[in-house]
């Protein structure tokens, strides 16, 4: 038994909204991962909460009609993993959400409760972070998009105003994003499975088509500062640069001055420092290679 | 506290149509265990992190210690008592966990399974790796592993009639 105060489920995205504006301190529950353990440590104990499992417009992955790729808050980890639009478009994001917990975790996990809990090592974060993803919000106003970058506030915290009743309600991939570009993404943790990433690293490139010149690197991380982040120095050093291991290496090195990551219990601040440079390196050769770019 | 909330749940159990009153805060192990006595479901951690309460919700796994029971309305619910056939003869796994001593204190043992039920489902040859990987939100403090591991391949192997090949069972 949860210590929960009450549970409101909606029964679609109108009837969640309605709910929210009806119980402002109501907490929306998407898969419950991060909820139902956070109620069960006591952190959430006696709270209320807004059920938005059964949204099942919310879930699956889809191109709109802009040619973006749209990915439902709700579907669950495994879902965007196996999907063949995700599989041909943004293999990455797949592979990364494949790195989270254990596969019982990747199928009631939400790739709307990874971004929604606005935390930094958040295994679809980076990546996303890094395609550039733009958020769709739903609330009493009707709809409103915003980017990433700016969905995350600070640690912990997004851009959900509760007074408008707001639920995230998509996560979409702009065709300007993902056309004619490949990435790759390292998790560093202590185990294989089961464990939070140390760092994420997510890297993607698109080169000149032949295949000489770096066209447009991105890259961003998790657990390198208090919500994900670019390196935008590292970015606007590669851009244009040819595509040689100098200049990668050189990439791997300018991402310390974007980087801020801290000691914690898990790693030191100076060994997350040395990761992020590895990973950045590794990264980007891994995407040379999937772009089709010789080294 | 606040009054009571209760929700009527309809779903599917082991292939049975069940109607129930749940208390909106229970788990869906709660709901297994103390309503229909489906015991194989074990409460473990109750964090999500041991896998011992895993069942199946059409078709994947789950761990039920993590999931509403308000959430079963409409689902198809697999236990591991849903895999003995009608007069309680055992399942493949089951009888591969016992022919590789799989098995030790047992509390692990029906998690595992249902994972394991999943994969065998597909009828897919995985390698090693991959198997690895499917079997890893499950702890196990008594077998280490190893036997587990190969009762899941073995049975991979005989369903998928690759168990002679002396290559892959190794
Ligand atoms: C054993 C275990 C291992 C884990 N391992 C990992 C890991 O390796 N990597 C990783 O990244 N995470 C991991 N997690 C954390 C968790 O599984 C993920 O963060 C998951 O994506 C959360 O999604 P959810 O749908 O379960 O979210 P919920 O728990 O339902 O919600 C999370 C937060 O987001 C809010 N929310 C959810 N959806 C919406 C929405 N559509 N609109 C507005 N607000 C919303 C909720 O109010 C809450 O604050 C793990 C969790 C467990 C239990």
């Amino acid at each position: 038994m949860y210590d929960m105060l009450a549970l409101y489920e909606a029964k679609d995205v109108q009837d969640a909204v309605r709910l929210r504006l009806e119980h402002p301190e109501a907490q929306i529950i998407a898969g419950g991962t991060d909820v139902l353990v956070q109620m069960r440590e006591g952190k959430r104990a006696g709270k209320a909460l807004i059920s938005i499992q059964k949204c099942d417009e919310m879930r699956g992955v889809s191109i709109d009609d802009e040619e973006n790729i749209r990915i439902g808050s709700l579907t669950s980890f495994t879902h965007i993993t196996n999907d063949p639009i995700i599989q041909k478009y943004i293999n990455v994001l797949g592979e990364a959400v494949d790195m989270v917990g254990g596969p019982q975790i990747r199928n009631a996990g939400t790739i709307g409760g990874n971004t929604c809990n606005g935390v930094t090592s958040a295994d679809s974060a980076s990546t996303l972070h890094a395609w550039e993803a733009i958020v769709e919000i739903t609330g009493k106003n009707g709809v409103r998009r915003i980017p990433i970058k700016e969905f995350y506030l600070k640690a912990g915290t997004v851009d959900l105003k509760v007074e408008d009743g707001e639920i995230q309600t998509a996560i979409l991939i702009p065709k300007a994003s993902y056309d004619r570009t490949w990435g790759h993404y390292i998790k560093y943790a202590m185990r294989n499975a089961m464990d939070i990433a140390t760092l994420g690293t997510s890297v993607n490139a698109r080169l000149s088509p032949d295949g000489k010149t770096f066209e447009r690197v991105r890259i961003a991380f998790g657990v390198a500062g208090p919500v994900p982040m670019r390196a935008v120095t590292a970015e606007s050093f590669i851009n244009g640069k040819a595509v040689t291991l100098e200049n990668i290496e050189e990439f791997g090195c300018k991402v310390l001055e974007d980087i801020n990551p801290r000691d914690s219990w898990r790693a030191s601040k100076a060994f997350r420092s040395h990761i992020a440079v590895e990973s950045a390196k590794r990264c980007l050769i891994e995407s040379v290679k999937l772009a089709g770019g010789e080294l | 506290m606040a009054k009571k909330q209760y929700a009527l749940v309809t779903c599917w159990i082991n292939g049975r149509e069940v109607e129930q009153m749940v208390d909106v805060r229970a788990s869906l192990t709660d709901m297994l265990r103390n309503d229909f006595r489906l015991t194989s479901v074990k409460k473990g951690c109750e964090v999500g992190e041991c896998g011992a309460c895993n069942v199946l919700i059409d078709g994947e796994c789950f761990n039920s210690c993590l999931y509403l029971a308000v959430w079963a309305e409409g689902k198809h619910i697999t236990t591991l008592e849903g895999l003995t056939g009608p007069n309680g003869e055992l399942s493949d796994i089951q009888q591969a966990f016992m022919d590789e001593t799989a098995i030790q204190c047992g509390f692990c043992i029906p998690g595992f399974i249902m994972t394991a039920a999943e994969i065998l489902d597909r009828k897919v040859y995985y390698t090693d790796d991959e198997l690895r990987k499917l079997l890893s939100g499950h702890l196990c403090r008594c077998t280490g592993y190893e036997n587990i591991f190969k009762a899941v391949k073995k049975t991979m192997l005989r369903r998928l009639g690759m168990l002679d090949d002396p290559y892959l069972n190794s």
